[in-house]
């Protein structure tokens, strides 16, 4: 059994292309985007529900919107403030949002998920 | 420790039972954890506008129909539905990826087994404008596999386009072609897209919908609007509505309703 030098220059090399994500940023987290709210969106002051809510429950309330909406035919929603919207991601959340890349994007592409929203819904153009 | 067989089995059914007791009770608290959240103030409803029926049926009277009238309720549902048009954008060739909610045939494509031996004066030539039937009983519905197209309370049968898979079992079930395929992204035929209703995508089946968007709000489907008075539409449930006065008043023929899947579109020829 000869082959200690290789099998620990083997592991070496294994750890160091293994934690190479880690290092290359030097062992810090890239910063969370901080998504940014149009001039309509800043107008209207509150949203749908409060903003810690929609944070981190957006997708559900969607979920249920899309569900009702479109399983049901219920297509108003009263808000726990009374309220009332009509439940549409195009015509009610991106009428208020129309920065889709700054608002939607940027903290999807953070959190690396991909939404299958805009391969159907519309969403406004863009102003560059 | 030596066990016998007989504690063993005594310790792993007690085992079993706790473990599955506990799963039901985490799984129903969990439950009704999300009942609660949903429930906490905010609700659902209709809009109180909102045309409402037990079975939403239509009429066509042929004898009003021309080819300019059919263009119109064709050209106003398709554009207002963001349906695209490929032979337009790509020539006559991509006839096979066609999409269509609304159209117009001839007489002997759309009944099929009507044989008329000596036809009346220009019935070769009489516009029939075809849809979906919506069907009381629609075979699209149970070749389905994922639910994705459904019947609502109110007879309407809906897709829901979140759910399909592009498996096209409703297409081969469905006896009127009345299901597309959207082989390939639809958004690029799309000419003056309408930012009020969404697109579908690549690998969805799609059909009409008998405007249930506009009757959530009170008004009446598109090609009804443009069909200056060849179509009506209605509550087939109620003896009292316009279209069953109609219904009573004329002699109507439905599309291959021998097949038992009684369609809620009905022809005046």
């Amino acid at each position: 059994m000869n082959d200690k030098g290789m099998i620990i220059a083997g592991l070496v090399i294994f750890v160091a292309i293994f934690t190479f994500p880690f290092w290359y940023n030097h062992l810090k987290a890239a910063e969370a985007p901080e998504p940014i709210l149009s001039q309509k969106a800043k107008a209207a002051k509150t949203c749908v529900e409060g903003k810690a809510y929609m944070r981190t429950e957006h997708m559900q309330l969607l979920n249920q919107w899309r569900n009702n909406v479109v399983r049901k035919g219920l297509r108003e929603y009263k808000a726990r403030d009374g309220k009332t919207y009509v439940a549409s991601l195009s015509n009610t959340c991106l009428k208020c949002h129309d920065n889709k890349a700054e608002f939607c994007d940027k903290c999807h592409n953070y959190a690396s998920v991909t939404p299958y929203c805009w391969d159907c819904h519309t969403y406004p153009k863009e102003k560059k | 420790m030596e066990k016998s067989r007989r504690d063993f089995l005594k310790i792993a059914g007690i085992t079993i039972l706790g473990a599955g007791a506990g799963s039901l009770i985490s799984g129903v608290s969990i439950s009704s954890a999300n009942e609660s959240a949903h429930k906490a103030g905010s609700e659902f409803f209709k809009n109180p506008k909102a045309l409402t029926a037990k079975r939403w049926g239509m009429v066509v009277d042929t004898r009003k129909l021309t080819d300019e009238i059919c263009e119109k309720m064709q050209n106003a549902c398709h554009r207002s539905h963001n349906v695209p048009d490929f032979i337009k954008k790509f020539g006559k060739k991509e006839k096979n990826h066609e999409i269509k909610w609304i159209w117009e045939t001839g007489f002997e494509n759309a009944f099929p087994g009507r044989e008329i031996e000596f036809p009346r004066e220009n019935l070769e030539d009489l516009p029939v404008v075809v849809m979906c039937n919506h069907c009381e009983n629609p075979p699209c519905v149970r070749a389905c596999p994922t639910q994705a197209t459904f019947k609502r309370e109110d007879g309407i049968v809906m897709m829901d386009y979140h759910r399909c898979i592009g498996c096209r079992f409703c297409m081969a079930a469905c006896p009127f072609g009345s299901r597309s395929f959207n082989f390939r992204d639809p958004r690029v035929a799309i000419f003056d897209q309408n930012p009020d209703f969404p697109t579908r995508t690549k690998g969805v089946v799609e059909k009409c919908n008998f405007c249930a968007e506009r009757l959530a709000v009170g008004k009446l489907p598109l090609c009804v609007e443009a069909s200056e008075g060849a179509l009506v539409f209605g509550d087939l449930d109620d003896p009292k509505s316009d279209i069953r006065k109609i219904l009573a008043d004329n002699y109507t023929i439905r599309r291959k309703s021998e097949l038992g899947t009684n369609p809620s579109v009905f022809y005046i020829i």
